[in-house]
């Protein structure tokens, strides 16, 4: 495996006095797709806000090519090459498909992601450009989300949850295209309920249960009983049904 | 008839300068300045000092006016209003309301309670003969056009720059825009200042073509507001008919008896209030 591209240490996150994060450790590789996984309220999403800026983190606790940003403005991360694909698309409603997209590109770093690659990727987007973005149809908008993030032109690339809300054929064309990206370096973390789709389309998988990490490893090394204790707890009793948590 | 319609609408466009800076304001930051009609009071001492004290014409002090108001707009917003805003709109409200304070005695102090008006060298007097006997004001005409020119310029701002585009996302969504890289605090300092160029505009033609004293502001603020309302809040062509309805029906009401106009402007407003809250064209679309 490359060297590490993205590095979380000891992580801790706070909403005011609420502690979310509990000493975090977590790496990413180049071209490498992590997913995370783990029940509601487990802490997957806080942690992708700590990595974005949008949750304040201490500087050191994540590193970029061991450069620390935790704790930076947004916007000074995502001009480092850290773009997220947000949790339910969140597009701007007053702005048409071609200009959601074009907002992606406000931080714009050098490199292939242009309109028109993102056209090509997504023919069905070229077509309703003109459309305002919540116009579209929930797998259309998640499109429109992943192309605005790619505008930026980013290293690592954050998705929140793609598959909520969508029908499973929307799900797979969406996660089809994720080797596109790491195919040319980029690497993508993935939060994802869905526990068999999160080990598909990963190498490796983190679950994460009440702030911590309670379980890592390949993905095609863990067994769904490994899972299961992490995702609920030693002695839950509960185990994961095929293709949901 | 024809000669009230046509009053109406040059008062409507004067109406529509005080309004479009509170339709900006609202549109991008959701915040509703209560001291819109102080700072257009503001602006017309401004003037008023520019003309006196530095001896220059209207035009001259209007060219001063309008970037020192934008950089006034955009230190205000930075230093000040940007701590306000947030979900709850009670603290914007409390803070305007306090500075509407702070202008009205500051400039009691200063220039007395005595109105005062800006010397426009005759264009006050000035009018232009139309067919069929009418005749309107050179100065009211002026203030139309600028409201015309100053309502397209912004929804063309709004709809077809980057600037504008960066307007609507943080007003959308203020979190995701931000992490598309936008300082939405930079954003909200611009829509303030753009929005001070406007109201320095209308200080200056208010000043132009009346009296000012230090107490106008919340009258000039009631205009404003039933103006934006009436339109629907948020969207510039809107404010500007708006502005048109309000003007129209206070000159209808002028016509009838001369203490009715005011009054017959604020049954209007009451009327749209009732049967459409949202406005005639609510939102700022691109």
């Amino acid at each position: 495996m490359s060297s590490t591209l993205l590095r979380a240490q000891q992580l801790t996150a706070f909403y005011g006095d609420a502690q979310a994060l509990f000493g975090i450790d977590f790496e990413l590789h180049a071209g490498e797709t992590v997913a995370i996984i783990g029940a509601n309220g487990a802490g997957k999403s806080s942690f992708l806000k700590c990595l974005t800026g949008l949750l304040r983190a201490p500087r050191e606790a994540i590193s970029l090519d061991g450069q620390g940003i935790g704790g930076l403005p947004p916007g000074h991360i995502v001009k480092r090459g850290v773009a997220m694909v947000p949790e339910g698309r969140r597009l701007f409603p007053s702005l048409s498909v071609q200009e959601n997209l074009q907002m992606g590109a406000f931080a714009r770093r050098p490199g292939p992601w242009t309109l028109e690659r993102l056209f090509k990727m997504f023919p069905i987007l070229e077509r309703k450009r003109h459309d305002p973005g919540t116009s579209l149809s929930g797998g259309q908008q998640q499109m429109v989300a992943i192309g605005r993030a790619l505008m930026s032109n980013p290293r690592v690339l954050l998705c929140d949850e793609l598959s909520l809300g969508l029908a499973p054929i929307v799900i797979k064309e969406i996660y089809d295209a994720l080797p596109t990206l790491t195919g040319e370096g980029m690497s993508v973390v993935v939060v994802e309920q869905d526990v068999t789709v999160a080990q598909r389309v990963s190498q490796r998988v983190y679950c994460f249960q009440e702030g911590r990490v309670a379980l890592q490893g390949r993905s095609d090394a863990l067994t769904r009983e490994q899972i299961s204790e992490a995702y609920f707890g030693l002695g839950s009793g509960l185990s994961l049904s095929e293709g949901h948590p | 008839m024809i000669e009230t319609l046509l009053q109406g609408l040059l008062l409507g466009g004067l109406y529509c300068l005080f309004a479009l800076g509170q339709s900006l304001m609202f549109g991008v930051m959701r915040l509703t300045n209560t001291a819109q009609g102080d700072f257009i009071v503001l602006a017309s001492y401004g003037a008023i000092s520019a003309t006196t004290l530095l001896a220059v014409n209207p035009t001259v002090a209007g060219l001063v006016l309008v970037p020192v108001a934008f950089a006034f707009g955009y230190a205000l917003q930075r230093f000040v209003l940007s701590g306000t805003l947030g979900r709850d709109p009670l603290p914007s409200l409390v803070v305007t309301f306090g500075l509407s304070i702070v202008i009205q005695n500051a400039l009691l102090e200063v220039f007395s309670a005595d109105p005062r008006s800006i010397e426009s060298g005759g264009l006050a007097t000035h009018s232009i003969a139309l067919p069929g006997d009418l005749a309107v004001g050179a100065l009211p005409l002026l203030i139309f056009a600028t409201a015309v020119v100053c309502t397209a310029a912004l929804q063309w701002l709004f709809s077809h720059t980057s600037l504008g585009r960066a307007f609507r996302a943080v007003s959308d969504d203020r979190e995701i825009a931000e992490l598309m890289g936008l300082d939405s605090q930079r954003i909200f300092a611009l829509a303030t200042g753009i929005a001070f160029m406007v109201i320095a505009l209308a200080g200056l033609f208010q000043g132009l073509r009346t009296t000012v004293s230090p107490a106008d502001g919340p009258l000039l603020l009631l205009f404003a507001f039933e103006a934006v309302i009436i339109g629907g809040m948020g969207s510039f062509w809107g404010t500007f008919v708006g502005a048109m309805v309000l003007g129209i029906t206070q000159q209808i009401g002028f016509r009838i008896d001369p203490g009715w106009g005011i009054w017959f402007g604020h049954l209007v407003f009451l009327a749209v209030l009732v049967v459409r809250p949202q406005g005639l064209f609510p939102k700022t679309r691109g």
